[in-house]
């Protein structure tokens, strides 16, 4: 966590270095998968920013999650073109499926289902993530069928 | 040389761009005089993935769901006999294609780079005409002047209020400030719109310099771009973008060699759809939680860091180096009286073409729903357009004629917002519709306005009800009621539009809310709790319901007609879907 000393309030020449908060929240879920508590004492510690005032923070934006995820984050858009296209029966598909409720991880570790409000690929609704790569077109069937891939190790 | 260029924007990845690409990249190395090429989005989005063959002659041709599989006859026929395969072609520059009409009404002012030119390499932005604008700005116009061009073409912001970009930037190249920023607002929350991720990926610099013109006018040196983390795409091509405009010393101290010096700071956005409005935005860049705050003074006098900033859209910005080199006259010349320019709309939901189109202000809904995204899906009935996202509102299919300009989309309820258009069908339910809104901004509003956190919660409720078929004739009163509460007590526009997606459906499709409530009917069979499932006579008894019904609420002997036992029916619709015959009646 060397990196958090660069961002020192006072040996910086603006007011605004206290905006470094949301990127070092961000790294650090990106290195740990969520936030972690140590993180957020470690991240106060060395910028003097109060812990209530990041926790604040941590629990406004919807990026941000306080509990470990799975291995893979699954995210299905709820956006207006997506809901107007079935995305509740897509959920609710990849719910049975899965066996886990959105907002939670598999038994096994494996997948974390959450919404997410438009990942903009609206004229490919209903979309849905898993990690970096979106899929478009999709049916409950065949939303289940590139899990079931995924699951057997092949490229769907 | 034969260019191939291949669309790899976010939507033609989620249709299998990548391999399309990697695919032809393989089978072009042994072919001498082919470039292959990546570019952004053409805006087809239906048709992805994409492949454009540009022949030695400039010819343009433009294939539709180009799969791996279809690379080699496109390979063979085209680049090497010279013969275009014409059941796949969608567009051509001479007019030919199956999609013609989609880009040909189009007049690309924003997009013009957009599946055109590598996005991921300056020079072909440079050879596009890009920066141009930029040096003939720095090599003699003075602020001053650049600000009048601006509030002369008549440009509005694009992100959704509609204000003069050119007034903006007066306010704060006039407001007294040691220092002073200029911010690109990013954070393309509404769901529906997609034109900011597009432009970002497609054609990054054209944002750039547009911000770099606006930090000239202005008098600023620092721009943060604020863009949604939910577009690692668009993430990643700025990235690159801004270090070579860095190389290039087109970012940086003095710009090409002027006094005039400019540094960009990409801001990832954390997941606030509030964090769209000026002041929580502000919030967010400075790392605290994204609440709006009371206005004046406007950020023109005091946002960033307590500096005077200007607040501009993505759209917004890419306009400005078109108009600096086209002039203010040509860009008035399109649109109407006070809606000046084109406007790029995203096009989605039951629609047959969806993807971007950007026409001149002033074209009907009619013209674009039909004539140019071809009309409904599966030959369905058109219902409404929403416009506008949550901020927005559901326009009836009786208003097609309407005018796509500021003023007329406010008049019908619905605003015309970042322009995002989700058609729909004779299948949406409105009351659900507006659930669906009320349930974003419910959860989307930042807490800080009692009337937006309560209210939007308990209008909800309400809609909730009625499409669970436990509504109150009372409710449709009482909805009104709060939704002018919580439009006149909110601080912020998330607050007071909140409620349009709610007043817009009572205006047009009152009748449904009625029938719901009264009748306990979703005309449009959308609302679950809503329907009943029946078997009529055509039933053949095949069985094939009996075994899908997870209730086991189905009984009846081979070749006999089948019932359904009410009680224990759970209205999951497998029924429905399973049978061959469409013997199963909903109602």
């Amino acid at each position: 966590m060397q990196q958090h000393r660069r961002y020192d309030l006072r040996n910086h020449h603006y007011e605004g270095e206290e905006g470094a908060l949301i990127p070092l929240l961000q790294r650090a879920q990106q290195e740990d998968g969520y936030l972690r508590r140590e993180r957020l004492v470690e991240i106060h510690r060395r910028t003097g920013i109060p812990l209530a005032h990041i926790y604040g923070v941590a629990t406004f934006y919807a990026q941000f999650r306080l509990k470990p995820v799975g291995k893979h984050l699954l995210r299905v858009c709820h956006g207006t073109a997506c809901h107007v296209s079935g995305a509740v029966e897509l959920s609710q598909a990849i719910e049975k499926h899965l066996g886990a409720p959105t907002g939670e991880t598999t038994a096994d570790g494996q997948y974390s289902i959450e919404t997410v409000s438009c990942l903009g690929c609206c004229s490919l609704a209903p979309v849905m993530m898993i990690d970096q790569a979106t899929y478009g077109n999709l049916s409950p069937t065949n939303a289940v069928k590139v899990l079931k891939k995924r699951q057997k190790g092949e490229r769907p | 040389m034969t260019r191939l260029t291949v669309g790899l924007g976010t939507c033609g990845i989620a249709a299998g761009a990548e391999e399309t690409f990697r695919s032809l990249e393989a089978k072009a190395a042994g072919r001498p005089g082919l470039q292959v090429v990546r570019t952004g989005c053409i805006g087809m989005c239906y048709q992805e993935p994409l492949v454009e063959v540009r022949t030695r002659d400039g010819a343009r041709h433009l294939y539709g769901r180009v799969t791996p599989d279809r690379l080699d006859r496109v390979l063979d026929e085209h680049v090497g006999q010279g013969r275009p395969v014409a059941e796949w072609l969608v567009w051509t520059d001479r007019g030919g294609g199956s999609d013609q009409a989609f880009l040909a009404r189009q007049h690309r002012i924003v997009l013009r780079n957009c599946g055109t030119i590598d996005p991921e390499s300056i020079d072909e932005y440079l050879a596009a005409g890009g920066y141009e604008a930029l040096e003939r700005v720095l090599a003699g116009i003075e602020p001053d002047a650049l600000i009048a061009t601006i509030t002369e073409s008549g440009l509005r912001g694009r992100g959704g209020a509609g204000f003069s970009t050119g007034v903006k930037w007066r306010y704060a190249r006039q407001a007294p400030g040691e220092r002073k920023f200029i911010v690109c607002n990013a954070d393309e929350g509404d769901p529906g719109a997609f034109m900011d991720r597009s432009v970002l990926e497609s054609d990054p610099h054209s944002v750039l310099e547009g911000m770099i013109l606006a930090g000239y006018a202005v008098g600023a040196d620092h721009g943060y771009i604020y863009v949604r983390a939910e577009y690692p795409k668009a993430i990643e091509r700025l990235t690159i973008a801004i270090r070579q405009a860095e190389e290039r010393g087109l970012l940086g101290g003095s710009i090409l060699g002027s006094r005039h010096s400019f540094h960009v700071t990409l801001k990832e956005g954390a997941g606030a759809f509030v964090c769209g409005e000026e002041t929580a935005l502000i919030a967010s860049i400075e790392g605290r939680r994204g609440m709006p705050r009371v206005r004046p003074p406007f950020p023109a006098v005091k946002g960033l860091w307590g500096a005077p900033t200007s607040i501009n859209n993505v759209e917004t910005l890419a306009n400005i180096p078109w108009i600096v080199l086209n002039g203010a006259r040509a860009f008035a010349a399109l649109g109407t009286e006070k809606s000046k320019g084109t406007k790029v709309f995203a096009m989605a939901g039951r629609i047959r073409h969806g993807g971007l189109v950007e026409v001149p202000m002033g074209i009907t809904i009619r013209e674009i729903v039909h004539d140019i995204c071809g009309g409904i899906r599966d030959g369905r009935k058109f219902k409404a357009v929403q416009m506008g996202g949550p901020s927005g509102g559901c326009i009836s299919s009786e208003l097609e004629a309407t005018l796509i300009d500021y003023e007329s989309i406010t008049r019908t309820g619905a605003i015309m917002g970042s322009g995002g258009l989700v058609v729909m069908d004779d299948t949406t339910c409105m009351v659900d519709v507006a659930r669906f809104f009320l349930e974003f901004t419910q959860r989307e509003s930042c807490g800080k306005c009692t009337f937006c956190r309560l209210g939007t919660k308990r209008m909800l409720e309400i809609l909730t009800r009625i499409t669970e078929g436990d509504g109150k004739e009372s409710d449709i009163p009482l909805l009104e009621e709060l939704a002018e509460r919580v439009r006149q007590s909110s601080l912020c526009g998330l607050g007071q539009t909140a409620p349009n997606p709610v007043l817009t459906t009572l205006k047009y499709f009152r009748s449904e809310y009625e029938a719901h409530i009264v009748n306990r009917k979703c005309p449009a069979h959308h609302c679950q709790k809503l329907l009943t499932y029946t078997i009529t006579d055509d039933c053949s008894g095949c069985m094939l319901c009996l075994k899908a019904c997870p209730a086991h609420a189905i009984s009846g002997e081979r070749k006999k007609v089948h019932v359904i036992d009410q009680a224990l029916c759970t209205v999951c619709g497998e029924c429905y879907k399973v049978c061959n015959l469409g013997a199963v009646h909903r109602e």
